[in-house]
């Protein structure tokens, strides 16, 4: 039996079937089942194929109320209360202050974990997790609000011959996922308002959707021709390579159909 | 032809003569004889027919302004006049004097070269008139001076003639000193009115006459003899001898500079584009061949016409059926009808040439203010910024559901001809609000909107626009957090500095919006005072509150400023204390904490955390409520004096100064708009109607600690809050 208190569960990616073992037993003995529903999707599942194969009420909360988080330390106060966050939960979002509320309060809090967009997209490109830099994402600008630091991590890590991720803004609120071609033209236009020349259309640049779901979408080339490239529906994610490891440019083009010319 | 159509003729063919116009406004205090002069000199240069000549003010054609007589509106007129054998144009407009319509008179300002200013001989220098000399002033317009109501001097107070010119003496000394101290330094020592050059005239605007020292000179007429013809109850004679309108008119043509002349100097000031262009270059040569430049001064609703648009035509030539574009507009306008307005009629045309003050219906896009032209890439004229702000607010609502679209309609349209006016919908129980100027605007407003425009309407009390401020620096810096709590602001909020209220009063600095050069505007502050750590952090100015960034060095806090100034000024459109404005606070970001990636630090985040933040440091500043206050001037016979008194200060009044000539006494006393409410009819009451008043706004004070919060709650349950503010310890926990 556990105990009372809140459990951050990781579903990971995908569709319903990537939760854990761990994680499925304790969200079907939970008394209360929370979805944070707004940071990320899962792929090939709604709402009700999670609620299907718990076989439990699932409730979806948006932003307001997971950062407002009363409810969720109510229940976790009263009974079992599963806190699902698609992915692992506090790797791409960041639900620490609700962690560290629950302590306050004295509940008892453990992470079950997930599989995650941070390690699934390197592994899915053959890209070492060893040469990252940091990880930035792209948001979607707001009026005169439009924000370019995410260029300068990319050209930080550049210069330093490190790999970077670049999350794309899913905001499903208003039922936008940002998408390969969207955050390519965000990128351009940070690099003609910033100029620092560190992105141009040669840029080699990858792209990862649907990480997890039966078919990912993986492909490696130069930004100017994938801005123009079909691809699959989202959630998508970018990675800018830094310096090439033999490995890494052999695995790029076998995996991701990059140009060959990459492996000189 | 009679002598008017004949006269018209002539005005429609010395438009084109620039160097043969002059373009004049008439401004005085309430009731010194504004209408009344400039009647007269229409119906003295023939622009009248004459059996209607003085029975009616031609300029207060409205219903209101007859009924209530006084004038409401500026209105303008052409008029022909021979001088020294030439013949002249004089586009002429005659301002309001009621405090309640004095954006009226700063607009007017910008259309005009000259300005006569009027002083009634009986009542001296009033508020009303310094406001006007320096309203003309600030769009370097020239002002001459006429002293009126000079007859009542000799026949009513029975001055001798050696006291007159010693009133005389007074009033120009005044206007002289004034001038003195306000003038642009191009002008020092040029501009002011001298007896000796005939940039003053003396007379009656009422009996027709005046008179001034070269009119003396050239005519023989003595000082004395001018005494007399009034003591012996003659001046029929004396008009016919020294006509009021070729004194002044003379005058007017003597000591006014042509557009040709007044552009040159006054479009630099009034025009901040590109000096080179080809625009800029037609305007300050007053060219009627360069692009069209018109800048739009006011919105008449005419019954037949709809709505006309007045203004000052600086450069080119409009035709009828042309497009012009209002600056700021997607949609060109096209032009439909030109009217030049000759006496009291507006005479259709088909041309209108730069240099005058003209009619154009057909911009509906256009308010007061706009700029219409013809070139895609002018930049528009600088605002006309007026000394005060709407004071007074009712809720107005349908008398009849019905009736809803079409008020909503009515009150779009009345807010766009009369930008004095504010209409803004409460948030919270969607009733409109208007604001004015004061009670009689809106009560004149309420009244347009029932008669002319035909919408019944029920209105509320009225209720005085406050604003927030607080009482002395917040004690700590106050934090303020995001929803995400990933990111941290830390504010401290003082009162705004008076040297920098000064200076933002004075225009020394701007006194709204982003600030584009940080650099410059930080040595500006430097030079009023601040220390150039705190300068160098300047960043937005809004509603005379100030935003400085005193951070150092953090990292990303550049690509969330944008944000911060977005909650600023939220903030300071709704404070804390009853959500009215906020007025001259210093707000201060002291340091910031933010999170590492930009997706978990966007507006929906930022902006409460800052709000917050602000809110917090102004709760522990010391929340004060402020109300709009005015000079009230009031002056009765002595045997009223007690009533008067007694009325005054049962309205929490202070009273400031007491004089006494002869049997009259003048009070001059400081009270809450608040509680002036009523006031005329109450004033009439208890001295039978033999006081006369006028007010000034003068700013706003603290509302007594006893009554704030009453008044606060007051405030708060009207528009839908629980009547406590939040304490400051609601905006950390949120
Ligand atoms: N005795 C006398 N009365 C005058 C003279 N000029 C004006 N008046 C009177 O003063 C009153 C106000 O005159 P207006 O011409 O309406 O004054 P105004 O300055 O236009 O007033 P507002 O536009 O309301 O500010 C009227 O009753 C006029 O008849 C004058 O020279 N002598
Ligand atoms: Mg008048």
């Amino acid at each position: 039996m556990a105990t009372n208190g809140l459990y951050l569960v990781g579903l990971g990616l995908g569709d319903a079937m990537d939760v854990s073992l761990k994680g499925l037993e304790l969200i079907k003995r939970a008394d209360t089942v929370f979805l944070e529903d707004y940071t990320s999707i899962l792929t090939d599942c709604s709402l009700d194929d999670l609620e299907v194969l718990y076989g439990s009420k699932v409730e979806a909360l948006d932003r307001v109320a997971v950062e407002d988080g009363a409810v969720i330390l109510d229940a976790a106060g009263k009974g079992v209360c599963a806190f699902l966050v698609v992915g692992d939960p506090l790797c791409a979002t960041t639900h620490t202050d609700l962690m560290l509320r629950a302590r306050e309060l004295r509940l008892e809090v453990h992470i079950i974990h997930g599989a995650s967009i941070l390690t699934a997209a390197p592994s899915l490109l053959g890209l070492q997790h060893y040469k990252f830099g940091r990880t930035t994402t792209l948001a979607y600008p707001e009026g005169d609000y439009f924000p370019t630091s995410p260029y300068d991590v990319i050209a930080d890590n550049l210069e330093r011959g490190l790999h970077t991720m670049v999350l794309l803004d899913i905001q499903t609120d208003r039922s936008r996922y940002m998408s390969a071609k969207e955050g390519l033209n965000l990128l351009l236009e940070m690099e003609s308002r910033v100029g620092k020349g560190s992105l141009d259309p040669d840029t080699l640049v990858c792209v990862v959707a649907r990480a997890g779901s039966a078919e990912p979408f993986v492909r490696c080339d130069t930004l100017g021709a994938l801005k123009h490239m079909e691809m699959c529906g989202p959630p998508h994610t970018l990675i800018i390579p830094g310096k090439l490891h033999f490995l890494e440019a052999e695995a790029l083009v076998e995996l991701a159909s990059a140009p060959e010319s990459i492996l000189e | 032809m009679g002598r008017k159509e004949d006269n018209i003729r002539k005005a429609q063919a010395l438009m084109t003569k620039v160097d043969m116009i002059r373009n004049i406004g008439i401004a005085a205090h309430i009731d010194h004889g504004k209408t009344t002069l400039s009647d007269n000199l229409i119906a003295g240069a023939g622009m009248m027919s004459e059996d209607l000549a003085g029975k009616q003010l031609l300029l207060d054609y409205d219903e209101q302004e007859q009924a209530r007589g006084i004038t409401i509106n500026a209105a303008n007129a052409s008029m022909v006049h021979d001088f020294k054998g030439a013949e002249y144009l004089i586009n002429l407009i005659d301002t309001p004097g009621h405090v309640d319509f004095g954006g009226d008179v700063t607009r007017a300002m910008r259309a005009v070269d000259g300005a006569i200013v009027v002083v009634c001989a009986v009542e001296g220098i009033m508020p009303q008139t310094e406001t006007v000399i320096r309203q003309a002033i600030k769009e370097k317009v020239k002002p001459i001076l006429f002293v009126n109501k000079v007859d009542r001097l000799i026949n009513e107070l029975k001055v001798t003639p050696e006291q007159m010119q010693e009133r005389f003496m007074k009033v120009i000394g005044r206007v002289n000193d004034l001038i003195q101290r306000i003038v642009p330094e191009e002008f020092r020592g040029v501009w002011g009115v001298k007896v000796d050059d005939g940039s003053v005239a003396f007379g009656s605007a009422y009996h027709n006459w005046a008179t001034s020292v070269p009119f003396m000179k050239e005519t023989g007429i003595s000082f004395k003899e001018i005494y007399d013809y009034c003591a012996n109850d003659n001046q029929k004679e004396l008009a016919k001898r020294a006509p009021i309108h070729q004194v002044l008119l003379d005058m007017t043509i003597d000591h006014m500079p042509n557009p040709i002349e007044a552009q040159k100097y006054r479009i630099p000031h009034i025009w901040h584009g590109d000096k080179e262009s080809e625009v800029g270059k037609s305007m300050v040569s007053c060219s009627n061949k360069g692009p069209i430049a018109m800048m739009i001064t006011k919105i008449i609703m005419d019954p037949h016409a709809g709505e006309v648009a007045i203004g000052r035509l600086f450069s080119g030539s409009i035709m009828r059926g042309q497009e012009l574009r209002i600056i700021g507009m997607p949609n060109k306008n096209r032009v439909q009808q030109l009217s030049l307005a000759v006496g009291g009629d507006r005479i259709a045309v088909e041309k209108l040439e730069a240099g005058n003050i003209v009619a154009v219906t057909g911009l509906k896009d256009a308010i007061a203010g706009s700029t219409a032209t013809s070139d895609p890439d002018m930049a528009g004229f600088e605002k006309i910024v007026h000394v005060s702000d709407p004071v007074v607010t009712k809720a107005v609502e349908a008398k009849h559901t019905r009736d809803l679209p079409k008020l909503v309609e009515v009150l779009r349209s009345i807010a766009k001809a009369d930008p004095s006016i504010v209409i803004e919908i409460n948030q919270e129980t969607g009733e409109h609000l208007m604001s004015g100027m004061g009670e009689l605007h809106l009560e004149i407003t309420e009244y347009r909107i029932s008669k002319e425009y035909g919408v019944e309407i029920n209105t509320s009390a009225p209720i005085v626009v406050y604003r927030e401020g607080v009482e002395k620096a917040s004690p700590r810096t106050f934090e303020g957090k995001s929803p995400n709590k990933h990111n941290r602001f830390y504010f401290i909020v003082e009162p705004l500095d008076d040297y920098l209220v000064d200076a933002i009063n004075s225009g020394e600095l701007q006194s709204e919006g982003k600030i584009k050069d940080p650099k410059q505007v930080g040595r500006v502050l430097q030079d009023l005072g601040m220390s150039k750590d705190m300068a160098k952090g300047i960043r937005l100015i809004h509603n005379k509150n100030m935003f400085l960034d005193r951070t150092k060095g953090i990292q990303y806090l550049y690509e969330t400023m944008e944000l911060c100034l977005q909650a600023f000024k939220e903030a300071m459109d709704g404070s804390p204390l009853a959500r009215e404005k906020a007025m001259t606070m210093k707000v201060m970001l002291m340091d910031a904490k933010l999170h590492e990636d930009s997706i978990h630090r966007g507006p929906a985040q930022i902006i409460p955390a800052v709000r917050n933040g602000i809110f917090g440091a102004i709760a522990e500043a010391g929340r004060i409520l402020l109300e709009p206050r005015q000079k009230v001037f009031i002056t009765v016979p002595m045997d009223q004096m007690g009533g008067a008194t007694r009325e005054i200060q049962s309205r929490r009044a202070v009273i400031e100064d007491m004089t006494q000539d002869r049997d009259t006494t003048t009070i001059v006393a400081k009270a809450p708009v608040a509680e002036m409410f009523g006031f005329a009819s109450a004033i009439r009451g208890t001295t039978g109607g033999r006081a006369l008043w006028s007010t000034e706004f003068d700013g706003y004070e603290r509302v007594p600690r006893e009554i704030q919060e009453k008044v606060v709650g007051q405030i708060r349950t009207r528009k839908g809050l629980k009547p406590e503010p939040y304490p400051a310890s609601y905006f950390s926990s949120t």
